[in-house]
């Protein structure tokens, strides 16, 4: 009965219910749109970052991450590689040898970051394989090198190339080489783009002196919400006092920073729309309660409680948020799911402008549920809030004034 | 036997700005199935005495017992219960449930009382088809004329066969054929289901029909006639 008189009683009057409803839809539409946008870039943002840069999880030496020097390597094991790789939802775990080198071809030279790496973990990890845009792959056994187009084009070489690379080694021994250039892989980030070299990882383990050693083990993890869980797990499984094993929030704490930076914009923004939306609501509710107070009046009269009427008053408003957040997503739901799976790509100035800040000129949405639940909870609280006050209407109405009229 | 008494009945409104004085000392009593009228001209007090009788409204002074019971001491939530099973209210107009239909006006109170949905169903049939409103069942307030919506609202009054039928005004809109039909309805309820009427009204065609008439005048009762 009760659900049968709050249901009826919000259809009574169907423009106002309809505005309502459509204010509470859009609110939640346009949140929740842009709140997939959101999530969106920052997923393709960790994604990017952690993929190329550190993996979602790492296993390094005790140490290194504090002095990012092949003092801190480590000496590659079997079985390390193997726990690591058959923990559960690590998908791929690539070893990696890291460093610096002077990068130098006939009189340009540049400071570049090298890294050795197992060319086939590594193309599953970051897919290195896809951004080569002109020349070869690398094979493990290769004594050659994977360079930046950014950098190739500062030293003004080409594939075919010899590139000549100095650096200092493990325990400070001096490291040369000259390698012939295989491929040259763009990125969209410039700063990848300009600086990277790419070395077989037996090759750059002699090239650094350090043989069959590693500086990380990067891996890549089925969903990044299973990062602390692996970290967790391999935490448990090796040695702490040799290795340490660190999450992407912990090794990219800047990026986290200015997640959480544009996460609170998008939160203020979204705190101004629902704040805007509840004043309509609120309208709805002022005029609900007053044009009823004599109905209200006649139904306590006749023998209903009041706390029974203020059910009823509470089911109608919590209907109306209820049936604008399902309005909201039903119409936001298709426009995510295509844009989830077709990304709004920039060209031109917008392109140039999104690369220059090393991001993808790529606008992609996320379908997390929390998405839809997140908007669905705002909208029932700020209802539930609301609610008070016919409820506290309710409280105060004196019958004999209210049957007055 | 004395179902309605009340002693020294007083009503002032605003007792801290300007008080006004809507019922002062009223003594009286009403039997069993009665077929009273109160009237008076507008702000006598009639309507106060119908809501203090009703327990809408509580005196400032004096006693009133309804039914054998000191109303006064009731808390909000037991006088909700105690109209609900003893008192059926028919006020002068809009006072269905707009979102319900006929039927389910009258059975709102049988609802609220928790009868099965089988007695709710016969009793509310059996009402709208005394007040000749078989027909028109499923139709909501809207759809039917001030007159068919008092007499749902009878019907509603009636739907818990309460002790008493307090009647605010319940003709002042209607018309003449509403209200003659109207008026015989409730006098042919009054002597079947043995309820006992009380109106409050100044409409001459219910002063007419009814078999006592209390008059008041600025709060006090200035006579009571009893028809033979």
């Amino acid at each position: 009965m009760y659900f049968k008189l709050a249901w009826r009683n919000i259809w009574r009057n169907k423009r106002r219910t309809w505005i309502t409803v459509a204010a509470i839809g859009f609110a939640v539409f346009f949140s929740s749109f842009m709140k997939s946008a959101q999530l969106g870039s920052y997923e393709r943002m960790i994604d990017n970052v952690a993929r190329f840069f550190t993996g979602y999880a790492q296993v390094h030496a005790l140490g290194y991450w504090d002095d990012k020097t092949l003092d801190f390597s480590f000496e590659a094991n079997e079985d390390l590689i193997h726990t690591v790789r058959k923990s559960a939802h690590v998908e791929v775990a690539a070893p990696r040898i890291e460093s610096f080198a002077l990068a130098s071809f006939v009189n340009q030279t540049k400071g570049s970051l090298v890294l050795g790496i197992d060319p086939e973990a590594e193309n599953q990890l970051t897919k290195l394989k896809s951004k080569l845009v002109a020349g070869d792959y690398l094979e493990a056994d290769d004594k050659a090198v994977l360079i930046g187009e950014g950098l190739a084009s500062y030293l003004k070489m080409d594939v075919g190339d010899t590139l000549v690379m100095i650096s200092t080694g493990f325990h400070g021994v001096n490291a040369a080489g000259k390698y012939v250039v295989k491929g040259l892989v763009k990125f969209p980030t410039p700063d990848m783009n300009n600086q990277i070299i790419y070395l077989p990882l037996r090759e750059a383990q002699w090239f650094y002196g350090a043989e069959n050693r590693l500086t990380n083990i990067a891996m890549i993890v089925d969903q990044v919400d299973n990062t602390n869980m692996v970290v967790d797990k391999l935490k448990s499984e090796l040695d702490t006092e040799i290795y340490e094993i660190m999450g992407w929030e912990e090794l990219l704490p800047e990026l986290v920073e200015s997640i959480e930076l544009d996460y609170v914009g998008g939160l203020i923004m979204r705190y101004i729309l629902y704040t805007v939306i509840a004043f309509g609501i609120f309208g709805t509710f002022l005029m609900m309660v007053n044009e009823r107070k004599y109905e209200f009046g006649i139904m306590m009269a006749v023998g209903m409680h009041r706390y029974s009427l203020q059910i009823v008053v509470f089911m109608e408003t919590i209907l109306i948020a209820i049936t604008g957040t399902i309005m909201g997503i039903l119409v936001s739901l298709p426009l995510i799911v295509y844009f989830y799976f077709n990304p709004i790509y920039f060209t031109g100035e917008y392109a140039t402008m999104f690369e220059s800040y090393g991001m993808e000129p790529i606008m992609p949405f996320s379908m997390d549920s929390e998405i839809f639940t997140g908007q669905g909870t705002a909208v029932l609280i700020i209802a539930s809030i609301l609610a008070l006050y016919p409820l506290f209407a309710i409280f105060r109405l004196k019958i004999n004034q209210a049957i007055r009229g | 036997m004395k179902v309605i008494k009340a002693n020294q009945l007083t009503k002032v409104y605003n007792e801290s700005k300007i008080p006004v004085t809507a019922l002062s000392g009223v003594d009286i009593e009403i039997s069993e199935g009665e077929f009273t009228a109160i009237v008076g001209p507008s702000g006598s007090g009639k309507s106060t005495l119908l809501n203090i009788i009703g327990g809408l409204d509580n005196p400032t002074s004096g006693y009133i017992e309804v039914g054998g019971l000191d109303i006064s001491t009731l808390s909000e939530n037991q006088l909700i219960d105690f109209r609900m099973n003893n008192i059926g209210f028919v006020f002068q107009s809009y006072n269905l449930i707009p979102v319900l239909t006929a039927k389910e006006n009258v059975t709102f109170i049988l609802l609220l009382q928790k009868k099965s949905k089988q007695e709710m169903n016969a009793r509310a049939e059996e009402l709208l088809n005394k007040v000749g409103l078989g027909d028109r069942m499923n139709n909501r307030p809207n759809e039917l004329s001030g007159g068919q919506q008092q007499r749902v609202a009878v019907a509603r009054a009636l739907a818990s066969k309460p002790k008493f039928i307090l009647a605010d005004e319940p003709t002042a809109n209607l018309d003449s054929v509403s209200t003659a039909n109207l008026l015989d309805l409730m006098a042919e309820m009054n002597a079947t289901e043995k309820a006992t009427f009380v109106f409050s009204t100044h409409d001459q065609r219910v002063i007419d029909k009814a078999r006592r008439v209390i008059t008041l005048e600025d709060g006090k009762i200035k006579s009571d006639e009893i028809k033979s």
